[in-house]
Parts: structure tokens; sequence; C-alpha cells
């Protein structure tokens, strides 16, 4: 057996945060925890790239599995990546040390709990990403919550035990429902193994039902309207790293999911459900994106705005064409950096002025000119301007929509339109205009550390901007595979009937 | 009478019983030595048990009494949670004043009825048992005699436990009556679906049991009990009792009833839905730790009979492995309690936990961490309990149970996650006391390990557990 580095990769970051737990600071500051945090995450970011770097691109099967006998008899542990996976891993193991450097620079609340929870999320979200077994995969999913809820709980703002329980029920009761329909899949098909369902295949009476049941998680977490409604609750309550976290990586675990289990377990039902999903996805986009117009809390308005690219995200997953899937893998992991930067760009000003209400700044820019220039960065992304990330994605997403449905499409195009309007919006209220504020005049322009996190984000979006291939390429195989299998399947139950 | 061995586990407790009565009779002072010989003389009948484990399936005594591989099981789990009762409350009961040479001797009697009740194959032997085990019940409830609520709730737990047994003893006449035999096995060879003295004799049954394990909706008496009593007596109410009673309800399900299941699984399947949503919606508002342990501990029998709704072996060893990981989950639930002292005093309202993490970092640790696992979250051990019950359910197709099942976790999810928000959002009050005894932390350590690293290895249980073929 190879060295199990997938597996390393999983258990890392809770040594990690195990050795910060038995460890005792000599001083209130915290910093040999800092330190070992940062370290772990950095030396996580590290070995996820040399995985990257030795993957073979052109496989279709998934690569450095691991399998081992876990609950005798049931279900064996099972993790590996593919194509898709190696990118979320990618994007977890590079937003956890810069979560983690927000942190050290601002909570001063029981860091020690904060790096702890950071790590055992981090744990989690890259088991989300590489089980290849349905309850290895539930266990990581759900497992979630539990660090989240406590860092919403404990370091959020005034509202966060609302928010912290709005957050767990919701993702909760979604979940069971997937629970009972990875029950039914082990006793219909007789495993939970992935790679095994993907040949078996789940039977087309099954079928609907079963989608339905993960459908119902995954909507929660994705979210799509209207089971959105969590969403802003917890990102304006939630400190800045929590909303990090949870914009950047915990809404991926959802498309992942429905590339993953729904499109790829339940061909038949995903077509069946196809115009539902459109129609769901279309709502989002348009009407979140009006609502994010109005809102007065950036924090809320980002996290609204998340709900819209999100709804780009399950469009594109939905009209399974190559450039649909591929783009909406694309428009998770550019969301994931742009939302990050957004809300630590927001984390920025709040952390000097503690209000995130729009009409409390304005003239910023005079004030604060870097901050102004990262600050249109992302929120140019955010729109999906050319030559950023964001475009690649819309735009992909876009044309596979075209090729499915020209009326479907259209709307969504509009809900560019949207997008732009309200992120320009928002900048032009915050950063130019005159100086209203007193207060805002004694706002320091950013810190060193504060650059330095926010032109990490910046280089990955333009530079996938202006060269996506490394992504792409790396996701074409198994997208195409999956295409394939899925066609497959349909022609069969088509020839059946 | 070669076979005697196999009672001698039952042989050592009475004579350790009547022994350690006369000691205390004739030795003054004694309450202290007696407790720590009761201690002793459970380990040393824990490893005798151990020994019987490879003993499978043999009957003794006209084929009335069984000790095979769910017997043995049921008596490890009774007599190791019993063990860790008595570390537990030691300090406690000392402090409370209730350190009477009584107390120790009482709980060896209500274990020896457990284990009494846990192998009888035949309603007299059953009945015995049970009663013995009551019995010493509504004494140890009312133990602190000088407490009002203590006597109210043993006086409370009397009366509606004669009447239950009342109905229990009238199902037992009837099924004899109708069948011909006490004992089980000839009762299943004399019963068909079709005869309806024995359907209402096996409605009378499972009414008497019902109570005992606190099912809805025969569950009144839990929570004032729970609350009442001594918390040294309580952790033991909410443990063995529930342990013994399951296993009666499998042995009365699947040996003598095992042709009648259509006449019986709807009514475990209406006492396991009704148990799992009333327990998770009453407790929500509940101020009291102990009253709220008493109705998730209701929500939690409900699962535990869940399994055996679905009628097979898989479902039977669901039910076992849910129970030994819930006694595993209240028994460190209950060291937290003993935990919260401040000037000889124990606290047990919720408004004490408040902001308890920001002074006892560990204990709320091991807090949050029981109470995420009794809210079935995974990767913890509760989340194990509940799956294996319900992938034997959905292996059934009893999707209704499930989903119902499933959902009334997220409603129980509510008030663990209120305990949570009080111990880690709320503000601090003054510190507990530190300097616990060497058991209590025993107890502690070794269950919050158990339940947070139990997914490392989840097939020990499962492996042992699967040996359990009743049908």
């Amino acid at each position: 057996m190879d060295f199990p580095i997938i597996s390393s990769l999983i258990i890392l970051p809770t040594i990690g945060a195990l050795f910060i737990l038995f460890t005792k600071s000599s001083n209130s500051k915290y910093q040999s925890s800092k330190y070992v945090a940062l370290f772990i995450s950095l030396a996580n970011f590290i070995l996820s790239i040399y995985l990257w770097l030795i993957f073979d691109k052109s496989s279709i099967n998934f690569q450095f599995v691991e399998n081992r006998e876990w609950l005798s008899g049931y279900i064996n542990y099972k993790v590996g990546v593919d194509g898709i996976s190696i990118l979320f891993i990618l994007l977890t193991t590079f937003i956890t040390p810069i979560c983690i450097i927000s942190v050290i620079s601002t909570i001063k609340h029981r860091l020690k709990d904060f790096l702890i929870a950071i790590l055992i999320m981090e744990t989690l979200m890259i088991g989300v990403f590489c089980s290849l077994d349905l309850i290895i995969f539930y266990l990581f999913f759900e497992g979630g919550l539990i660090p989240m809820f406590l860092i919403i709980g404990i370091w959020g703002g005034e509202r966060r035990v609302y928010s912290a329980f709005k957050f767990f029920l919701y993702t909760l009761l979604g979940s069971v429902l997937m629970l009972i329909a990875i029950i039914s899949i082990y006793w219909i098909s007789g495993t939970t193994d992935v790679e095994k369902l993907y040949e078996i295949g789940i039977g087309e009476q099954y079928q609907k039902l079963l989608w339905l049941a993960f459908f119902s998680s995954f909507a929660v977490k994705t979210p799509m309207w209207p089971v959105h409604t969590w969403l802003p609750d917890a990102h304006v309550e939630a400190p800045t790293a929590g909303s990090v976290l949870l914009a950047a990586i915990l809404l991926k675990m959802a498309g992942y999911g429905f590339i993953r289990f729904s499109v790829g377990l339940f061909p038949i039902a995903s077509e069946y459900f196809v115009p539902l999903v459109f129609a769901l996805s279309l709502i989002a986009i348009i009407y979140t994106s009006l609502v994010a117009l109005m809102q007065e809390d950036m924090k809320k308005l980002i996290a609204y705005s998340s709900v819209a690219h999100m709804g780009f995200v399950t469009l594109g997953i939905f009209t399974m064409t190559q450039q649909g899937i591929e783009g909406s893998i694309f428009q998770m992991i550019s969301h994931g950096l742009v939302s990050a930067a957004l809300f630590l760009s927001v984390g920025v000003v709040y952390d000097r002025n503690h209000t995130r209400l729009i009409k409390k700044y304005g003239g910023l820019v005079t004030v604060m000119p870097k901050y102004g220039i990262v600050f249109m960065i992302f929120a140019l992304g955010s729109l999906g301007l050319p030559g950023t990330s964001g475009f690649v994605g819309e735009f992909l997403i876009l044309m596979g929509t075209f090729k499915k449905s020209f009326l479907v499409a259209t709307i969504a195009s509009l809900g560019v339109i949207l997008g732009a309007a309200y992120i320009l919006w928002m900048y032009k209220r915050v950063v130019f205009g005159e100086i209203i504020h007193e207060e805002i005049k004694s706002m320091k322009d950013l810190k060193k550390f504060e650059l330095l996190i926010l032109l990490l984000l910046a280089i990955p979006i333009i530079f996938f901007g202006f060269y996506p291939e490394p992504l792409i390429n790396s996701i074409e195989t198994s997208v195409t595979s999956l295409i394939d299998n899925y066609n497959t399947n349909l022609t069969q139950s088509i020839a059946k009937k | 009478m070669e076979n005697l061995e196999i009672i001698l586990p039952e042989i050592f407790l009475s004579l350790t019983i009547m022994f350690l009565l006369l000691f205390g009779v004739f030795k003054n002072n004694s309450s202290k030595l007696i407790y720590n010989l009761t201690t002793l003389s459970l380990v040393i009948l824990f490893a005798l048990l151990l020994n019987l484990y490879q003993v499978s399936d043999l009957s003794i005594f006209n084929n009335s009494y069984k000790v095979d591989s769910l017997a043995t099981f049921m008596k490890l789990l009774t007599i190791g949670s019993g063990i860790f009762v008595m570390l537990t409350s030691s300090k406690y009961i000392e402090i409370n004043n209730i350190n009477k040479m009584e107390y120790p001797i009482l709980i060896l009697s209500s274990i020896l009825g457990m284990m009494v009740m846990i192998s009888s194959n035949d309603l007299i032997v059953f009945y015995m048992g049970l009663e013995l085990q009551s019995l010493a019940l509504y004494v140890l409830a009312s133990f602190n005699r000088e407490n009002l609520l203590s006597t109210e709730s043993g006086l409370k737990y009397f009366v509606l436990s004669a009447l239950s047994s009342g109905l229990l003893l009238y199902g037992c006449s009837l099924i004899y009556g109708f069948s011909g035999s006490t004992n089980f096995n000839i009762i299943l060879e004399n019963s068909s679906s079709g005869q309806y003295g024995i359907t209402f004799g096996i409605v009378f049954l499972l009414v008497g049991l019902a109570f005992k394990i606190s099912a809805v909706p025969f569950h009144m008496w839990a929570p004032d009990v729970y609350q009442g009593s001594p918390t040294s007596v309580t952790t033991f109410f909410a443990v063995l009792p529930k342990i013994a009673a399951l296993s009666v309800f499998i042995r009365f399900l699947y040996v003598p009833f095992a042709e009648m299941n259509d006449q019986w699984q709807m009514i475990i399947i209406f006492l396991s839905i009704a148990s799992m949503i009333f327990g998770a919606v009453a407790a929500i508002g509940q101020k009291n730790l102990k009253r709220l342990i008493a109705y998730s501990s209701i929500g939690h029998m409900g699962y535990a009979l869940t399994g055996l709704a679905a009628g097979t072996n898989q479902g039977i060893q669901g039910s076992i492995s849910y129970i030994a990981i819930y006694l595993v989950m209240n028994l460190a639930f209950f060291s937290c309690m003993f935990m919260l002292r401040r000037n000889n005093e124990y606290y047990e309202s919720i408004e004490d936990l408040s902001g308890l993490s920001k002074n006892h970092p560990l204990l709320s640790f091991s807090l949050l961490i029981i109470l995420f696992s009794l809210a079935g979250i995974p990767p913890l051990a509760g989340f194990f309990a509940k799956f294996y019950v319900f992938m034997a359910v959905i292996e059934q197709k009893m999707y209704f149970l499930a989903i119902v099942g499933l959902l009334s976790t997220v409603i129980a999810a509510f008030y663990y996650l209120r305990i949570i928000k009080i111990i880690y959002f709320d503000k601090e009050k003054e510190k507990f006391e530190t300097d616990h005894h060497f058991g209590l932390k025993l107890t502690l350590a070794v269950s919050t390990i158990f339940i947070l690293a139990y997914f490392i290895y989840p097939s020990g249980l499962t492996e042992i557990v699967s040996k359990i073929n009743i049908i």
C-alpha cells in the first residue's frame, strides 16, 4: 500500500487541533497555538498542491483510492479523488490558512478555541470532498455542523444565537432525509460505495424519491430558493472567518454533492427534475439579486449575492452539458475565492468602524486608497468582468444553458446585469463620494497582513480569469466521463421503454 | 444439576447481599465499607459473567431460566453500568447524607432482580425478578426521606408501578389461561394469531413493560421520579432498569409471541413513534436538567423500540447497540451533573450551567460532546446508535417510521442545542468546585472518549452484538 496521502490530508488538521488543545500557551496571547495552526494549514496546502501535481489528469478513474474495512460487513472507509474533487480540496486548503491569518490578527476572545474549530472544520471539509462512500460522506457532511454552530454562536454578532440555531436546524432537517435515502440505497443496491454504485446503477423506480431526498439536503446547503433564508442570517452574525468558511467552502459541498451524487447516481431522476431545478435557480438568480439590491448591510448583500451565484451553479450543473458543468465547477471555485475576499474586505472596515451598514460609509477612497483598489478587484470579480475568474464561470454556464434552452439562458443573463448593479452600487456608496461621517476620516488604510491575505486572494482571481486552462484541464476528463455515463443511462432507459 | 455453574453469578450475588446485610447489622458505622465491598462484588460479578460468555444457549430449571448470548451480554451491560454508577455517586451520597448501609444493598438486590428478569424464560420467574427489582427501586427513589420531593417520587413510583404490575399479572394470567403454560417455549407452541385471549394478554403485558421502560403513553411517572429522586438514584434509574426491561421486551416479543408479530407490531410502532415525538417536544420547555433528561430518555426509548418493531435480528441487534451506546452517554451526562457542586450543594437547573465553558473548559467540552451525541450528530457515538436502528427499519421498508424518527431527532436537537448555547454562549456564573474524586473523573473520561472516538472503530460493538441471534 502506498503512502495514504488523502488520509493524511484529512487527518493532519485534526492532529494540529489536538496539539493546540493539549498544549498550554505560556502567555495569554496563544503564541504557540497561532504558529501551530498556521504551520499545519500551510503544510496541508503544500501537501494538496503536491497531490495536484502528481495527479493523473487524463484518467477517468478515482485516484489515490484508500479502501479499508471500517464498519464490519457494511461499510468501508473509502476515499479517493478525481479531477473534480481535487479542485475543491485545493480550494479548502487554500482558504483555511487565509482564515487562520485573519483570525489570528482580529479575534482576541478565546482564540485557541477558534483555531481548533477551524482546523476540525478543515478536516471535515476535505473529508466531504474525497469520500467515496455515501455513509462516510454523510459523516463528514454532517459533522461540519458542530464546529460551524460553535463558530457562529461563540464569536458571532448580536443575534448570533438565533442564527446559529437556524443554521443548525435547517441543515439538519435537510440532511436527515438524505440519511434515509443513503440507507435505502444500501438495501436496494447492497453497497454504499460510490464507485460500485456508478457501475451497477440504481433501479429506475427508486431514483425519483431518492433524488428528492438528496435534493432536500443539498438545496438547503446550496442554498436554493426558498430554503435560503438561513444563509443571510448566518453570514451576518458569523465572525469574518466564519463567513469566509461558510461562503467559500461549505456552500460548495452542496454543489459538489449535486455533481457527484444527484447527477452521478440518479441520471434518470435528474433529467426528470431539470425543469424544477431550472425554475428554482432562475428564481434564485433574479429574486435574490433584486433583494441584494435593497440591502443596507454589506454582509447581507454579499450573502444574497452568494445565493444568486449559487443559482448559476445549480443551473449550470443541470444543463448536463460539458460547458455547463465545467462552468459550474469553475464558478464554484471562483465564487469561493471572490466571496471569501469580499467578506474579508467587509471585515477590514468592520474592524475599524464596527458597523456594516452601507450608509455609514462613503468616500473611503480618500482615506484608504489601497483598500479601494483591492476591493474594486473583488467587486469586479463578483460581477463577472472579463479578465476575472467570475467571468469564465458565468460565461461557460450561460453557454451550456443556451444549448439547452434559449429562454432560460436569456433570463439568467438578466441576473448578470443585476449582479453588476448591486455590487457596483454598493461599491459606489461605500468607497466613492464625499466623506459624510466624521469617523471615516480617522480610518487607517490596510495593514500589512490584511493586504497580504487580500492580495493572496486577488492573484488567483485574476490569474484564472486570464488563464483558466489549469483548472479546466484538471476537470475535463472527469466531467466528460460523468456526462457519458449520464447519457448512456438515459438512452438505456429510453430503449427499455 | 451439573449446570449449576452457569447461574454462579446469581448465586454469588444473592450470597453477597445476605452477607452484607448481616455484616451491616452487626457492625456499626460500616456504610462506607459496605459501599466499597458492593462495588468490589460488582466487579467480581462482571468477571464471573465474562467467564460465562463462552457458554451459549443453555436452559436450566425445567427450561425456565435461560443463559444465552443475549442474557449474558445484557447482564454485562447492567453490571458494567452498575459499577460506574457506584463509582460516580459515592461522594454525592455522602454529602446528601444518604450513605446508609441499606443503600448499596438495595442496589445489589435490584441488580439481582434485573439479572433474573433478563434470563427468565418463564412468566413466573420473570415476575419474581421484576418485583425484586421494583421493590428495591421504590425504596431507592424515596431514599432521601427528609426531602419532600424524594418521598413524593418514591410514593408516586410505587403506586403507578404497582398498577402496571397488576396489569402485567393480568396479562400473564390470560396468557396462561389460553396457552396452558407459563413457559415461553410452550406458549410459542400453543399460540396462534387467531386466539384473541392471547392477544389481550400480550396487550396487557406490553402495557406493563412499556411502563417500566417509560414509553409514551405510560411515561407519566418518569419526569417526577427522575427529578425527585436523589441524583445518584436517578443515574441508576436512567440506565439499569431500561436495559433489563428492553431485554425482557426482546425475549417476550421474539420467543413466546414470535408467530404473532402481526398482532404486536402495530403496538410497538405506536409506542416508539409516540415516545420519539413526545420525548422531543416535551423536553423543550424544561428548566431542570434531571427532568429534561427524563424526557430525553423517553425519546431515546422510542428509538430503542423502533429497532424491535422491525421484527428482524438486525433490528434486535440495532436496539441492543442503541441501549449500549445510550447508557454510556447517560453515564457521561450524569457524571457531569455530579461535577456541578459548590459548597457541598449540587446544582441541577439548566441555568446553573450558564457560561460554564469559561471556568471549566474540559467539563464543558465533555458536555458538548455528550449533548451532540445525544442529539445524534455524526460522527459521535449517538449517531451510530440511531444509524443501526434505522438501518434495520429501512431494510423492512418501514419508511414512515424512519422519517418520523429522524424528523423528531431534529426537534430533539433543539433542546440539546439550547443547553450547549447556555454553556458556551451565555455569561459565566460562579465557579464550581473542581476537587472531584477519582471514580467520577474516570467515568467521565472513559465515557467521553468512548463517545468521541467510537467512529474510529465501530466494528467492535457490531461484532459482539451480531452474535446475538434470537430469531
